[in-house]
C-alpha cells in the first residue's frame, strides 16, 4: 500500500475585500489534484507560479483546509479525522522549507530548534534527549559545536541542515521538501541534495519535493507531476517524462529551461504571455489559451487525467501513448516556439522595430 | 567519542556555554549601544537618577526635610551654600525633596511599564495569531481605549477608584496596556505565516506553545524601544495627575507635586517649581534617547 | 593590461562564439578593482583585483556563486556602493576611455540612467508603485534629456515598445502592482534603455521570475543587443541563464575573475579548478548519487589568504598559491585564467613542445 495517496484534492481560498469583508472572489488554488508516493520514492511536483504546488504540499502537512477530496497517510484518511486526532496521524510527516533563515527562529539555539519536535507528546528527556540531538546533528553533518549557536551564525547550506535534522527528530517516513535548494548556490545545492539521497537510502524516507528547477528534478525524483493553474497536467516516471513528455505545457517548460551545455542551443523556447489568474481559471483546459494545439474541445470541457501504464496526462489530444519518435519530435516541435536568434539573424529591422531612438541617439 | 562526550556533557550542564551565543549577542549589542554618546549620557543620567533615589537618605543633606518635615523658618530661601537648591514655602530644602522626589516617578513608571507589559503583550500575541473573532474582540475593545484621550481616562478611573498613587498606577496600566497590544498584534500576523511557525504546527506543537516559544520572543525588539519611550511618557503622567492633585498628597516629595506646589511663587521663588521640573525633563528625556539608541541597535541586526 | 585588449580585439575579429557582429571596441574596461567594506568585525576585502572588459555589442555574463562579488563589481560601476562603509581603494573602471572611479558623484549622475544602466533582481522593489509606467519612464528621461512631458511621455512609449510591450495608453497608465511579474521586468529594461544607453547591467533579472518568463526575458535582452546595440553585463549565478544569453563568461570567486573567455570555451572547456567544479556540481544530466561537491567554505574576506583565495578548497593547490595571487594569463583565444597549476602546465607543454632533452623538465 501506499505510504501517502492524494484524491481528488480541492483547495479553494476565499479573498475578503471592501469594509464588509464579504468575501467577493474565490482563487482556485487546487483541484481536483491526485498523485501516489511509496515508500522510499521521491515525486517531485513541479510548477510555476500559481500552479498550486505549495497549497498541495500545505494540504498534506495540514497547513490549509481543503475543501474536497482525501489524503490517505498510513491507510487513514487524515481529512476525515477529527481534528484532536489529525495532528497525531501526521506524526510521519516533516517538512523543510526554502528559506533556511526564516524557518528557524532566529532566537532559538540549534539545540533547542532540533529538540522542539521532541517536546510534543510523549517527552524525552534528559540523557535521552542529548544522544538523539548529537545523532541527529551527525546524520546531517554538523558537530556538537554548534549546538548552542544561532541561526543566523550559520551559512544558508549549514541552516538546512538543521532544519532537516528537525525534521527527522520524530523519525518522519514522508518528508515534504518545499524548494529546498532554491536558495542555496550551486556548490551547497549539491550537497543538500547529496545529503537528502543519503538520508533517503538509509533511513528509507519518502520524498514529496517541489521544484521549479528541473534539472535538480531530474536528479533526485523517481516520479514527476507537472502542475498548471492548480491541475495536475502531467505525472509520469522521471525518466519517461524528460524523454517522452506530452503535455504541451510540460514540452514547453523543459524547452524554457536554459541549459549550461553549450551544445544544446535553446532552439525552441517559451510560450508566450504569462500565467493567467487562479481567481477566475480559463474554462475547460486551463492551458488552453496558451496551447498551440488548442481544439474546439480545449475550452469547453475539462480533459480528465488519464492514467496509463503508470503515467497520466490531462489533454484533450488524443494520445494512445505510443507516438513513434517522428510524432514524439513533431510534437514537441509544434508544442514550442522556435526562437529567433536575434544573433544568427542578420540585422534587418522588422516593422515596428525601434532601431534607433529618435532623438535620443547622442554621441558619447 | 569520550572528546564529544565531554563538549557535550559540559554543553549541556554549564550554562554559559549555552547562552554563549546570546551573551556574544549582547556584546556586540552594547557596542553598537556605546557609539550613540547622547544615549551613554541618558543612560548614565537614568542610572544617577536610580541611584540617587535610592539613596536618597543618605545623599541628602537634610533627609528629614526631604521626607517632609518642615522648618518654617527657612521659607523661601534662595539657593545659597546652605540650601543648593533654596527651600521651599514650608522651608524644606528643595536638593533633598528632588533627591526624594524621583522614588515616585521611577517606581510607579517602573511599575506601570511591567503592569503594561503583562497585559498588553500577551493579549496582543494572542490576537494576532489566532485572528478571526479573538482579533476582532480583543481589537474592538483596544479602540474602545484608545479613542480615549489617555490623561483623560486615567483622571477619570483615578476620580473614580479614590486619589492615590495605587490607583494611579492602576488607572495608568488601565490606560496604556492598548498600544502594546496593537504593536504586537500587528507583528504576531506577520510571525505566524512565517515559516518556523507552520513547522512548528506541522510539528503538532500546541497554539500557546507557539505563542509563547516563536512569537512573542520574535516581538521583544520593537516592544523594548516603545517601552523606553513610554516609561518617559508615564512619568510625565504621574507627573501631571499628581499636579492636579489626583496622585502623591502633601508633603510626600514627588516632582510634579512640587512643580504644582511651587505655581503660585513662580515669580517670586523659582526655585520651587524649577528644579522639579528639570528633573521631569531631565530623565524623561533620557529614555527617549536610550530608546532611539535602542532602536538602531536592534534593528540593523538584520544587516549583519 | 594592454596585452588583454590586444588579444581580445584580435578575437574580435573572429566574431564570438554565438555569431554575432563582431564586438567592437571595448566600452566598459575594469582593471584591478579593489572594494572593501568597514564592519563592525573588520574590514572586508570584497573585491581583489577585479578584471572585465566589455565591447560594444557584446554580452557579458559575471557568474559566480553568493559572496564572489559580483554583485558588488556591478554596483560599483555605476557608483552605487553605499558611502561611507564601501571604498574602492584601487583600480579603474573605464568607461570610454573615461575612469568612473575618478568621477564626483554629480558627474556620474549625468552618466547613470542615460548612458550606462541598472536592472535590478526584483522588479517590484525597482518601481515606485504610486507612479504610473509612463510617468517613471518619463521621469527618467526627463531628468537626462531637456523634453517636454509630452515628449518624454512619447519617448517612453518608444521605449515600452522596444521591450515587446504594447505601447498603448492603458500600459502606460497602469501602476506597477497590475503588471505581472515578467512585464515589471520589461518595464525595468524600458526604463534603462530609455535614454539610450549604451551599456546595461541586469543584476539577476530574472532570478525572482518563472521559468518560462525567464526565457522571454532572457531572448528579450538578446534582442535589446541585436536592435539598439545596448552592451551588457549580465550578473548571475545561473550558469544555463550565462549559456544561453552570454557571448563570454567571467566566473568570479571570492572577489577575483578566476576565468574569462567566450561562452562555449569556458564551459566547454574550463581551465580554473574552480569553474571545472562548479561545472561538476550542476545537476544537468546527473542522478543524485552522481552529484559533485567542493569541499570547504568560501574563505572569510575580512582575512583573507594573501596568495589564491581559492586554494584551500582546490585539489591541484601548490605552495605558490598560499603566498601569490594568480594573474590572468591566456591559456587559448581569448581564454583567460588565473591559476598558478595552469601556468605550470602550460610552460610545462611549451617546454616540452620545445623538446628539451633534459629530463625531469616538463612537469608541472
Amino acid at each position: 500500500m501506499a505510504l501517502l495517496t492524494v484524491a481528488h484534492l480541492t483547495v479553494h481560498f476565499k479573498i475578503r475585500r471592501g469594509l464588509t469583508r464579504r468575501s467577493t472572489d474565490v482563487v482556485h488554488a487546487a483541484d481536483d489534484v491526485s498523485l501516489t508516493i511509496e515508500k522510499g520514492e521521491t515525486l517531485a511536483l513541479v510548477g510555476e507560479s500559481g500552479s498550486g504546488k505549495t497549497t498541495v504540499a500545505h494540504a498534506v502537512l495540514g497547513l490549509n483546509r481543503p475543501q474536497s477530496g482525501s489524503i490517505v497517510f498510513h491507510g487513514r484518511d487524515v481529512l476525515s479525522l477529527p481534528r484532536r486526532e489529525r495532528r497525531a496521524a501526521r506524526r510521519g510527516m516533516q517538512v523543510v522549507f526554502q528559506d533556511p533563515y526564516s524557518s528557524l527562529n532566529p532566537r532559538m539555539t540549534v539545540h533547542d530548534l532540533v529538540t522542539e519536535p521532541l517536546t510534543v507528546g510523549a517527552t524525552m528527556k534528559g540523557d535521552d534527549l542529548n544522544a538523539r540531538v548529537v545523532s541527529l546533528l551527525e546524520m546531517v553533518g554538523l558537530g556538537t559545536q554548534h549546538l548552542w549557536r544561532r541561526p543566523h551564525e550559520f551559512s544558508g547550506g549549514q541552516c538546512q541542515r538543521i532544519a532537516i535534522a528537525r525534521a527527522l527528530a520524530v523519525q518522519p517516513e514522508l518528508l515534504v521538501l518545499d524548494e529546498p535548494t532554491a536558495a542555496l548556490d550551486v556548490s551547497v545545492q549539491a550537497r543538500i541534495l547529496t545529503l537528502l539521497n543519503r538520508l533517503q537510502k538509509e533511513l528509507t524516507l519518502s520524498y514529496l519535493f517541489i521544484a521549479h528547477d528541473l534539472a535538480v528534478v531530474e536528479s533526485i525524483a523517481t516520479q514527476v507531476a507537472v502542475m498548471y493553474l492548480g491541475t495536475i497536467v502531467e505525472l509520469a516516471p522521471t525518466d519517461v517524462l524528460f524523454a517522452d513528455a506530452r503535455h504541451p505545457y510540460t514540452l514547453a517548460l523543459l524547452a524554457s529551461v536554459p541549459s549550461p551545455d553549450p551544445d544544446i542551443r535553446t532552439e525552441r523556447a517559451a510560450i508566450t504571455g504569462d500565467v493567467p489568474s487562479a481567481i477566475d481559471p480559463p474554462k475547460g483546459c486551463r492551458f488552453h489559451p496558451r496551447c498551440r494545439f488548442r481544439m474546439e474541445v480545449c475550452d469547453q470541457e475539462v480533459p480528465p487525467l488519464v492514467t496509463h501504464e503508470g503515467r497520466a496526462l490531462a489533454c484533450h489530444l488524443p494520445d494512445d501513448f505510443d507516438l513513434s519518435a517522428e510524432q514524439k519530435a513533431a510534437r514537441r516541435a509544434r508544442a514550442t516556439v522556435a526562437v529567433e536568434e536575434p544573433a544568427r539573424r542578420r540585422a534587418r529591422p522588422r516593422p515596428g522595430d525601434q532601431v534607433t531612438m529618435p532623438k535620443m541617439r547622442r554621441r558619447w | 567519542m569520550a572528546a564529544v562526550e565531554t563538549a557535550v556533557k559540559g554543553g549541556f550542564s554549564d550554562w554559559r556555554l549555552r547562552r554563549q551565543s546570546a551573551i556574544e549577542e549582547s556584546r556586540y549589542n552594547v557596542r553598537v549601544f556605546l557609539r550613540d554618546k547622547l544615549a551613554v549620557a541618558g543612560l548614565m543620567v537614568i542610572v544617577g537618577t536610580v541611584l540617587i533615589a535610592i539613596f536618597a537618605g543618605y545623599l541628602a543633606p537634610y533627609p528629614d526635610q526631604g521626607r517632609g518635615n518642615s522648618d518654617m523658618q527657612n521659607r523661601l530661601q534662595g539657593p545659597s551654600a546652605k540650601n543648593i537648591m533654596g527651600t521651599d514655602q514650608q522651608g524644606r530644602d528643595v536638593l533633598s525633596r528632588v533627591m526624594f522626589g524621583a522614588r515616585i516617578p521611577l517606581i510607579i513608571s517602573t511599575v506601570v511599564t511591567a503592569g503594561v507589559l503583562l497585559v498588553g503583550v500577551p493579549l496582543g500575541g494572542i490576537a494576532g495569531y489566532f485572528g478571526g473573532w479573538i482579533d476582532e474582540a480583543v481589537m474592538r475593545i483596544t479602540d474602545i481605549f484608545l479613542a480615549f484621550p489617555a490623561l483623560v481616562l486615567a483622571l477619570a478611573l483615578v476620580a473614580f477608584l479614590g486619589a492615590n498613587l495605587r490607583n494611579v498606577a492602576i488607572a495608568l496600566v488601565v490606560t496604556w496596556w492598548p498600544w502594546y497590544s496593537r504593536l504586537v498584534r500587528g507583528m504576531a500576523i506577520s510571525l505566524r505565516e512565517r515559516p518556523y511557525v507552520l513547522a512548528a504546527k506541522t510539528m503538532g506543537v500546541g497554539h500557546f506553545a507557539i505563542i509563547r516559544r516563536h512569537i512573542l520572543p520574535n516581538t521583544i525588539g520593537p516592544v523594548i524601544v516603545q517601552m523606553t519611550v513610554d516609561v518617559g511618557s508615564v512619568i510625565l503622567e504621574v507627573a501631571a495627575l499628581s499636579f492636579i492633585g489626583l496622585g502623591a498628597k502633601p508633603p510626600t516629595p514627588e516632582w510634579g507635586l512640587m512643580v504644582s506646589d511651587g505655581r503660585e511663587y513662580i515669580l517670586s521663588a523659582w526655585w520651587l517649581s524649577t528644579f522639579a521640573g528639570i528633573g521631569i525633563f531631565g530623565l524623561v528625556l533620557a529614555y527617549n534617547l536610550v530608546g532611539d539608541a535602542l532602536r538602531d541597535v536592534l534593528d540593523p541586526r538584520l544587516k549583519r | 593590461m594592454a596585452g588583454r585588449t590586444t588579444a581580445s580585439a584580435a578575437a574580435a575579429s573572429e566574431g564570438g562564439s554565438t555569431g554575432a557582429a563582431p564586438p567592437g571596441r571595448p566600452v566598459l574596461e575594469i582593471e584591478d578593482l579593489r572594494v572593501e567594506f568597514r564592519s563592525l568585525r573588520g574590514v572586508v576585502k570584497a573585491l581583489n583585483g577585479v578584471n572585465l572588459t566589455v565591447h560594444e555589442r557584446e554580452i557579458v555574463g559575471l557568474v559566480g556563486e553568493s559572496g564572489c562579488g559580483k554583485t558588488v563589481t556591478g554596483y560599483s560601476v555605476l557608483g552605487l556602493l553605499p558611502k561611507p562603509q564601501a571604498q574602492v581603494t584601487g583600480g579603474r573602471i573605464l568607461f570610454n576611455g573615461e575612469d568612473l572611479v575618478e568621477k564626483s558623484a554629480r558627474e556620474l549622475r549625468t552618466l547613470t540612467g542615460k548612458v550606462i544602466s541598472m536592472v535590478f533582481q526584483d522588479p517590484l522593489a525597482s518601481l515606485n508603485p504610486v507612479l504610473s509606467v509612463g510617468e517613471q519612464i518619463s521621469r527618467v528621461i526627463r531628468a537626462h534629456k531637456d523634453v517636454k512631458k509630452k515628449e518624454a511621455l512619447e519617448a517612453a512609449r518608444t521605449a515600452i515598445v522596444a521591450t515587446d510591450l504594447p505601447g498603448t495608453d492603458s500600459l502606460l497608465k497602469s501602476y506597477p502592482h497590475q503588471l505581472s511579474g515578467g512585464m515589471r521586468q520589461r518595464v525595468c529594461m524600458a526604463m534603462a534603455i530609455s535614454c539610450g544607453s549604451a551599456l546595461l547591467i541586469a543584476d539577476e533579472p530574472t532570478t525572482a521570475l518563472d521559468v518560462t518568463i525567464q526565457m522571454q526575458i532572457l531572448t528579450l535582452l538578446l534582442e535589446l543587443r541585436e536592435r539598439l546595440g545596448v552592451a551588457q553585463v549580465l550578473i548571475t549565478h545561473n550558469v544555463g541563464v550565462a549559456a544561453r544569453t552570454c557571448d563570454r563568461i567571467a566566473v568570479m570567486y571570492a572577489g577575483n575573475v578566476v576565468e574569462d573567455g567566450p561562452t562555449a570555451e569556458v564551459l566547454k572547456r574550463p581551465r580554473h579548478p574552480y569553474t571545472v567544479a562548479l561545472i561538476e556540481c550542476l545537476p544537468q544530466g546527473k542522478k543524485a548519487d552522481q552529484l559533485q561537491t567542493i569541499p570547504g567554505t568560501v574563505p572569510d574576506l575580512i582575512a583573507p589568504p594573501p596568495g589564491c583565495r581559492f586554494h584551500e578548497r582546490c585539489w591541484r593547490v601548490l605552495d605558490v598559491c598560499r603566498d601569490v595571487l594568480p594573474t590572468p594569463i591566456e591559456v587559448a583565444r581569448d581564454h583567460w585564467t588565473a591559476c598558478h597549476w595552469v601556468q605550470r602546465e602550460i610552460a610545462g607543454e611549451r617546454r616540452s613542445d620545445a623538446r628539451s632533452e633534459r629530463a625531469g623538465e616538463g612537469e608541472g
